[in-house]
């Protein structure tokens, strides 16, 4: 539709058009901000922390469990250059033989969730399935943090935390 | 022909004061989410008219 629109433009003179083919959608989904009515939603951004310890493929586990132990955390997420995921280290990954390569103990295709989908559903999942914690990804992959359960079940359904709304 | 751009490509023309941003989509669309800073220019009525809002001399991104 935008193409048409930038088309319409140029036939009334404009020169200097250009068109965001991939839309809303695709700004949404990487977690970029957002103004409108349908805010009031709590999404899986507005829940993750994004403090997460990251670490590379060709790191040593030792190397990954000391920054997750400075950080207190315990996980270690796997990115490349550009942040997009590539795998997961958990606790007993962390804890394992230090002088292991990341890239050969690593967990694969970690699960994420978008950062614009709703929290609740999410929230409903991670409980079904016992999950504690599931990462926030963009549609490209680049990791935005990581959602907790804990934090979810915290701020899911409490009014005091909906964000503003004139609508 | 108007010249695509990706979400990068848009994200370094916002962060010139310059660039003009404006949603195609329905005036309730508009409503329910947009861009920061864009302004509603449905398709449905595009025309001269409508267009006298955003300035020649400067870009415009549509989406």
């Amino acid at each position: 539709m935008s193409l048409r629109a930038a088309a319409r433009l140029e036939s009334l003179g404009f020169t200097n058009v250009y068109d965001y083919e991939a839309g809303k959608a695709d700004w949404f989904a990487a977690g970029l901000p957002r103004e409108g009515d349908a805010m009031p939603v709590l999404r899986a951004a507005d829940v993750a922390r994004t403090d997460d310890v990251t670490c590379a493929l060709e790191d040593t586990v030792g190397d990954a469990a000391e920054r997750a132990r400075a950080a207190n955390q315990d996980q270690c997420i796997v990115v490349n250059e550009q942040r997009i995921i590539l795998g997961r280290l958990r606790a007993p990954a962390l804890a394992g033989d230090p002088a292991a390569v990341v890239e050969d103990i690593m967990e694969l295709g970690p699960t994420t969730s978008r950062p614009d989908a709703e929290a609740a559903p999410i929230l409903e999942r991670m409980q079904a399935r016992n999950v504690d914690r599931i990462l926030v990804a963009t549609s490209g992959g680049r990791l935005i943090g990581t959602m907790w359960r804990v934090d979810a079940e915290e701020r899911v359904g409490d009014p005091d935390d909906e964000i503003a709304c004139d609508c | 022909m108007p010249t695509t751009v990706s979400r990068d490509e848009l994200q370094r023309m916002l962060d010139d004061e310059d660039t003009q941003l404006v949603d195609v989509l329905p005036a309730r669309e508009y409503a329910e989410g947009r861009l920061p800073g864009a302004i509603n220019l449905p398709l449905k009525k595009l025309n001269r008219d409508t267009a006298a809002v955003l300035d020649r001399a400067r870009p415009v991104v549509l989406y």
